[in-house]
């Protein structure tokens, strides 16, 4: 077998029994890593000798668009491991990705735009970047209304997998809007091969939070996942009669 | 070739027998146009400044609107599923109706669009860069508009659905269509811009018709 994880959980019952036992630690680890990220970038972090306390918006704001994107990006995987190899599981956990991805994406947009105003004087610049991410927003709304919009929930499954996949061009624009064009937004200070351009008491809340947003996506990735075999489960029952 | 060729020439015909359809679009290009200036005020100098972004706007609106038939009756009547098992692949067959869609609606916009153009009052240059532009850009649409058409067929509520997935992908064509007619104003070159639509057209050419047949398989499944 070439690929062995990801035919693993390809069994549903298999996935159950998995993330019934990963769940709970998972959710205590998620409400541990959010109670301590937030009390070290609100109460410990200094705050910035240019932007002040507004600095602490960056903690919320910055992990949100990394895992926003991330997200998008693992939602074209899973499109991909649908349409390639009919993965049974792929189609539910695209769904339970989804929703989430956008929730991250508009979390970074609104608190972005609550940073914008103190910084930049504006809530709002219609520069690459915040346009790009807006951008990812609607894919992601497209990609949950695609996905609810036919009677027969696996040609949605499908079609959705198809836009994920197409859709995907936008996050390497997202990424390197910042460097291709002159903008407001400041270019990337964390993710550059030279090493991180922020002081080590800066760095260590703002990676604390991005493993937070990280827990908490696999969190609700897959508890969404459950309720989703689940609500297949009855859809068949109903079908069926049984 | 000729098979393609076929499949374009059905698709011109059955337009032509029902010209009505691709009149309508062109109408609701018009008149979005038109209310602009209704909206904005009749000054000519705002009008100006606004007119590459109004057209181009009321041009991506104009092409969603004739989109959710470019399938759907081909799927209707059943017509789809004798595509999918003829003999040219459903990746040309897609292409071949995306084809047809902008030479009945993507072209003629384009050409509409001087006139528009002279009573936002633009000038000769600016004109002559939208139409090139628009021209440029309107294959782009047709591709993309073609895979959501693809996308939602058969699916409730499928017109407003599909402007939501089509326009978030066409915006770069809007940013670059525009930005031509932007740049020609500024005295930067308008060759980058067109470049740049250019290589969008070149990136979707390539990419759409592989996800439009995919799409259209799941449909006739």
């Amino acid at each position: 077998m070439a690929m062995p994880s990801i035919h693993f959980l390809a069994n549903p019952a298999r996935f159950q029994r998995f993330s019934a036992r990963i769940l709970p630690w998972l959710g205590a680890l998620t409400a541990l890593l959010w109670a301590s990220g937030l009390y070290m970038a609100l109460l410990v972090a200094p705050p910035d000798y240019q932007q002040g306390e507004t600095v602490r918006i960056m903690f919320v704001h910055v992990p949100a668009a990394w895992w926003s994107m991330a997200a998008y990006a693992l939602l074209a995987g899973l499109g991909a491991a649908l349409l390639v190899w009919r993965h049974p599981l792929a189609a539910l956990m695209a769904r339970a990705v989804a929703p989430v991805g956008a929730a991250y994406a508009l979390v970074c947009l609104v608190s972005g735009s609550f940073w914008g105003r103190p910084m930049w004087g504006t809530w709002w610049v219609w520069d690459a970047r915040l346009t790009s991410m807006l951008l990812l927003f609607f894919l992601y709304l497209g990609h949950i209304a695609l996905s609810r919009a036919f009677d027969d929930s696996e040609r949605g499954d499908r079609a959705a997998a198809v836009l994920a996949l197409v859709g995907v061009v936008n996050l390497p624009v997202i990424k390197f809007s910042v460097d291709w064009w002159n903008t407001l937004h400041q270019p990337a200070s964390v993710m550059k091969l030279d090493g991180p351009a922020i002081h080590p008491s800066i760095l260590t809340p703002l990676l604390v939070m991005a493993a937070a947003y990280l827990a908490l996506l696999v969190f609700l990735v897959l508890l969404r996942t459950e309720t989703e075999i689940g609500r297949r489960r009855l859809e068949t029952a109903a079908l069926t009669g049984r | 070739m000729s098979r393609f060729m076929a499949l374009v020439g059905r698709d011109l015909r059955l337009a032509w027998r029902r010209p009505g359809d691709a009149a309508v679009v062109l109408a609701f290009f018009v008149l979005a146009a038109s209310l602009f200036p209704l909206g904005v005020g009749p000054a000519l100098e705002t009008l100006a400044r606004i007119a590459p972004g109004v057209l181009w706007v009321a041009a991506l609106f104009a092409a969603m609107l004739s989109l959710d038939r470019l399938f759907a009756d081909d799927f209707a009547d059943g017509t789809l599923e004798q595509l999918a098992l003829a003999p040219l692949p459903l990746e040309l067959t897609a292409l071949a109706k995306c084809l047809a869609h902008w030479i009945v609606t993507g072209l003629p916009l384009a050409v509409l669009s001087p006139a528009l153009g002279l009573l936002f009052g633009l000038d000769a240059a600016s004109i002559a860069t939208l139409t090139a532009s628009l021209l440029l850009g309107a294959p782009s649409l047709s591709l993309l508009g073609g895979l959501g058409a693809a996308l939602t067929l058969g699916a409730r509520r499928g017109g407003a659905l599909l402007s939501l997935l089509v326009l978030p992908l066409a915006v770069p064509v809007l940013i670059f269509g525009v930005g031509a007619v932007e740049a020609l104003k500024g005295g930067d070159g308008v060759l980058a811009h067109f470049a740049l639509l250019g290589a969008f057209l070149a990136g979707t050419l390539a990419i759409t018709p592989w996800a439009m047949a995919a799409a259209l398989r799941q449909a006739v499944e």
